[in-house]
């Protein structure tokens, strides 16, 4: 690469050029969307969790004022089946029409729609819809989905199991031949619901053969692929809009119903259709998250070392497949359950099973904090029976630096790492040394006091798109990114990513100044919009954004930069290898005075008559790129709580985190993240859990009983980081999304139970309820009389 | 969204509105709408009419009577009443349950008038009001009426006012001698309610021992009540930590316990003896200041 300059605005805290528009509420969201003419959608869900829909009447709601049309799933059979992206060997994949057409398998299952000209009428109309519905045996708890005699959701399939996903290596059974100490435990990761702030909305009209689609998605280029294969237009046919999209943690990670819908609509009734998703209704109709059970047995020595690893678990996939379900519980998780440690051997089998509950997809950190609290849990279980430290248990066990890359016994190599420094980093920041002084000091006051660490690896960049190819991934994991210099020297970034509060326009921006030697206020990132995009983007999800489609963004910016290098020796009478630029110049090095002003540049490449011989005209290039690895993030949070000894209630009091997701494009958007997932975290470990009933309701239906928490309920956080750079990307960065959500649930839990430790308590399953912990506290006081 | 067609009124006067609400069939009375406007975009609740409270302004007043009676206007928000100097030199146990109300946009709409009217089970204010003995001054066709709170409070969502009449405002008679008040609560880690608040209002003699206890207590059962129980248990003694933790107690005595999500019956029963004893130990101290 000629003249590569310096990293300029790469590291530096620069403010978010998203924000002032957000903050003053001048964004545009999907349901800002107004057209004209334009008409409401509203479905009708099951109020069952399992019925056969027997008759649908729908003659009152059709002679309601208002009213455009009512259809049932007979009539929508047309808009074809909701996507499965990911095929794992032995998968039973399920039948997923938009709208039910034999049964309800889920509380919230739409079972027909009504379009009309206000919001007030669709709801009305539907209010009168009449389905006569035969209710059928529900399960909910998966395990029971898997035993002989289990109502089944999908005849066709003969049973509720999804797949069985093995993972072996090693030899498992020397290792519990061998053990000195053997702990078995059972961790159920319940059920969580996504929540992001802004609930979905479609809206799309239909004009002159061109359908236009806005949704709050994160990925608008499968929903352009989709809606265009579904619906029989041509894909150049389908321009699918991602405006502000408020939030997403996975939830909007889908081809959903509802797109294909109004996309359907919009086409046939010849005028626009919104449908805006009610917060209520989201509970039931947007993907949950987690929701595994997992028996894990850990074969050790006395001295702490770490012999083998056999886990069983069951994952409740709700009752269908989404888009990327089934990838979850087994790529995403399955892999990365040995974390930061060196496991001899290793067998884990996972099981999928439908149940009549919401679906369940990948939601903040997908997998990977399922993995990371059964590792943890089980590390501190280990220290707690052999009486060691659980920091020194964790030391112990890590993969040393000089390992890397490092083959994993569940069979993926990790780029790089260095897992001491980040450990002992976050002990001194939570003054791990200090701390039995103040248990102590909370016992005078009658609170038990606790301190919990965890030490994660977790899997970003995804992904290679062969690696994908060989996991079951329909599809490659690369991006793409377009920078076009127009001739006033003005800069655009088109990415494939789709942002929704991550800061690509700023992050972007920084990425593509530094190659072209401007400032990122003068770079202007546009995404989510399929007809002004490269072509095709992946999207954004897994924490991929940055190591994938940044450096896709750092490539194109790279090949424009070259061009400029060479735009400027030709005009400059240089060697391009003399040719710099920096600071919105292009000048030979050591004579900055006789500087071209990159607009001259820029000017010269469209006024084309005087470039280098041979040379295309225009200033922009475009780079899909394919990772050749994914990347492995790293780190430790440590949460120090505080339990009332009278109620249960728990406060973290203290929380320390040292992270290293490899450079930091922008410190501050890494920090930012780390507060949002360090609290989401939390929220799984201490009050959030979707709970359902026997007969498939959802008890926990609202945010009146759903505690999201909020900067009420953290403390203030105390960040720190390592830098380990990754071989796997040229820029050196892994991904920052979910390691706050990965690391902070097992911390926070572990925390908990060290508190309660003195009462000789082990485990209690999430969330940490008060009343949960003041049962297990009179349990334990009960057991010692 | 409300999608059940209404009417709306907003009358000036008090006696307009009751005959207002008198006319109606199926009519309500709005004042902040923070607990009725949640029921109806919920469709539990479909009001034919709604009559609007807000352009009554003498319901929003606090004013101080000669004879020493706080009164407080329906119309007065959580808020008004967590800042009124009033209240919080006298009053102190209400304005900790109006500034533990919600959050700071309740607050700030959500009215006194409303709290009462509507009784949710898990509301705060309703325990001060007990433990205060406030009498709850309402309006109807036939005129004005009040209510002991004692005898107000029903069951859940159920009151002692009838389908036609207003509250007017609630009146706090002044506390005496040196006493001292405070409001514990247990909050829903959701929703923000009370699943257990405990007001305790504590008069002291001179010598110390507890002369009157009165303890209102809120979210635990189907309607706040008053721990007869605890208070008789608390009176008389020095109330020391054992006098405190013996009466606190028996704070859930006889009650049955509300059961949800968040606490089983159980556990609100023993949240209302923990939260008794906070709420106590607060007021005793403060009545000895």
């Amino acid at each position: 690469m000629t003249g590569t300059a310096t990293p300029t605005y790469i590291g530096s805290r620069v403010a978010r050029k998203e924000d002032p528009r957000l903050i003053t509420g001048e964004g545009t969201f999907t349901d800002d969307v107004m057209l004209q003419g334009m008409a409401y959608l509203t479905l009708v869900r099951s109020p069952h969790a399992h019925a056969r829909i027997r008759r649908i009447d729908t003659a009152a709601a059709k002679k309601e004022p208002g009213v455009v049309a009512v259809l049932t799933g007979k009539d929508l059979e047309v808009t074809g089946m909701l996507p499965v992206f990911i095929t794992v060997p032995s998968m039973n994949g399920s039948k997923h029409m938009p709208i039910a057409t034999d049964k309800a398998r889920y509380a919230g299952d739409a079972v027909a729609a009504v379009v009309a000209d206000t919001r007030d009428a669709a709801k009305r109309a539907a209010d009168l819809i009449a389905v006569d519905y035969e209710p059928l045996p529900v399960v909910v708890d998966a395990s029971k989905a898997l035993e002989a005699g289990a109502p089944i959701l999908h005849e066709e399939l003969g049973s509720n199991l999804v797949f069985t996903y093995p993972v072996k290596g090693g030899d498992i059974d020397k290792a519990f031949k061998d053990a000195e100490i053997k702990i078995n435990q059972r961790i159920v990761n319940q059920r969580l619901i996504p929540n992001a702030m802004e609930p979905r909305a479609v809206t799309a009209k239909f004009e002159a053969g061109e359908l236009t689609l806005w949704t709050t998605t994160q990925i608008p280029h499968f929903v352009q692929l989709i809606v265009a294969l579904n619906l029989g237009l041509g894909q150049n046919k389908v321009r699918v809009i991602a405006p502000e999209v408020g939030g997403g943690f996975g939830s909007k990670l889908q081809v959903y119903a509802e797109e294909l819908l109004v996309g359907h609509l919009a086409k046939t009734l010849g005028r626009p259709v919104k449908w805006t998703e009610e917060r209520r209704e989201g509970y039931l109709a947007t993907i949950h998250g987690r929701d595994h059970v997992s028996d894990v047995e850990l074969a050790a020595k006395r001295d702490g070392t770490i012999l083998g690893l056999r886990v069983r678990t069951v994952a409740n996939v709700g009752a269908y497949l989404q888009a990327f379900a089934p990838g979850i519980p087994t790529i995403l998780h399955v892999f990365i359950v040995p974390g930061p440690y060196r496991i001899p051997a290793f067998d884990y089998e996972m099981r999928g099973a439908y149940t009549n509950t919401t679906p369940v997809d990948a939601y903040r950190g997908a997998g990977r904090p399922e993995a990371a609290l059964l590792i943890e849990r089980i590390m501190d279980r280990l220290a707690d029976e052999i009486g060691m430290d659980p920091a020194e248990v964790r030391r112990k066990n890590f993969i040393p630096s000089d390992a890397f890359p490092f083959n994993t016994i569940s069979g993926i190599t990790y780029d790089s790492g260095d897992y001491a420094p980040a450990l002992d980093r976050a002990l001194a920041m939570a003054d791990y040394k200090g701390f039995e002084k103040r248990r102590a000091e909370a016992k005078t006051r009658g609170n038990y006091r606790g301190i919990g660490i965890s030490s994660y690896v977790e899997i970003c960049g995804l992904a290679p798109s062969k690696a994908n190819a060989a996991l079951g991934v329909g599809w490659g994991g690369y991006e793409s990114a377009r920078i076009r210099v127009h001739a006033t020297g003005a800069v655009q970034v088109f990415t494939g990513t789709s942002p929704h509060g991550q800061g690509h326009e700023t992050s972007w921006a920084q990425i593509a100044a530094d190659a072209l030697g401007v400032s990122p206020n003068d770079i202007e990132v546009r995404h989510g919009d399929t007809f002004e995009s490269p072509g095709m983007g992946v999207g954004t999800f897994g924490s991929r954004s940055l190591a994938v489609g940044g450096i896709a963004v750092h490539k194109a910016a790279e090949k424009v930069r070259e061009k400029v290098v060479q735009i400027g020796a030709h005009l400059l009478e240089a060697s391009p290898a003399d040719i710099v630029v920096e600071g919105g110049k292009v000048f030979v090095k050591g004579v900055p005075d006789k500087a071209k002003n990159f607009g001259d540049i820029s000017m010269a490449a469209y006024l084309a008559n005087n470039l280098p011989d041979g040379m295309e005209p225009g200033l922009e290039a475009t780079v899909y790129y394919d990772p050749p690895n994914f990347t492995f993030p790293f780190g430790t949070h440590i949460a120090e709580v505080e339990v009332d000894g009278e109620t249960g209630a728990v406060q973290i009091v203290k929380y320390s985190a040292c992270d290293d997701c490899g450079r930091q494009i922008n410190p501050m958007i890494v920090e930012g993240q780390l507060h949002g997932g360090i609290t989401q975290g939390i929220g799984q470990a201490l009050y959030e859990g979707a709970v359902y009933d026997n007969d498939g309701q959802l008890l926990s239906g609202s945010m009146m009983e759903y505690h999201v928490p909020s900067a009420e309920d953290v403390p203030a956080f105390d960040l720190d980081s390592t830098v380990t750079l990754t071989n796997t990307n040229p820029l050196g960065v892994k991904g920052i999304g979910e390691a706050g959500t990965i690391g902070s649930t097992p911390a926070a839990v572990n925390a908990v139970i060290d508190a309660l430790s003195p009462l000789g308590i082990k485990h209690i399953d999430m969330p940490l309820t008060s009343e949960k912990i003041w049962r297990a506290i009179r349990a334990a006081g009960e057991g010692r009389r | 969204m409300i999608t059940h067609p209404f009417t709306y009124q907003a009358p000036s006067t008090i006696d307009e509105a009751v005959q207002q609400l008198d006319r109606s069939d199926e009519g309500k009375v709005i004042a902040g709408g923070h607990s009725l406007l949640p029921l109806m975009k919920l469709g539990l609740a479909q009001p034919e009419a709604l009559i609007d409270l807000r352009r009554i302004a003498s319901l929003r007043e606090i004013r101080s009577e000669a004879d020493g009676t706080i009164a407080i206007g329906a119309l007065a928000t959580h808020r008004d009443i967590t800042h009124d100097q009033t209240v919080r030199a006298k009053l102190v146990a209400l304005a900790e349950a109006a500034g533990a109300v919600g959050d700071l946009q309740v607050r700030a709409r959500g009215t006194i008038g409303g709290s009462l009217a509507h009784a949710d089970p898990a509301a705060d204010e309703p325990a001060p009001a007990l433990a205060y003995d406030a009498i709850i001054r309402a309006v109807g066709p036939k005129g004005r009426r009040d209510i002991k709170a004692t005898e107000y409070f029903k069951g859940v969502f159920e009151t002692a006012l009838a389908a036609n009449e207003i509250i007017a405002e609630i009146r706090f008679p002044a506390p005496d001698g040196r006493t001292g008040g405070a409001y514990a609560k247990f909050a829903h880690p959701a929703s923000g309610f009370a699943i257990t608040g405990v007001a305790a209002v504590i008069t002291i003699k001179a010598d110390g021992t507890v002369e009157r206890a009165a303890i209102g207590v809120t979210g635990a059962a189907a309607a706040a009540y008053r721990a007869t129980a605890a208070e008789k248990a608390l009176a008389g003694t020095n109330g020391d930590a054992k006098a405190i933790a013996a009466a606190a107690a028996k704070a859930a005595d006889g009650i049955t316990a509300l059961s949800d999500l968040a606490a089983s019956s159980d556990y609100r029963k023993h949240l209302v003896t923990v939260y008794a004893k906070r709420a106590i130990e607060r007021a005793i101290s403060r009545a000895k200041a």
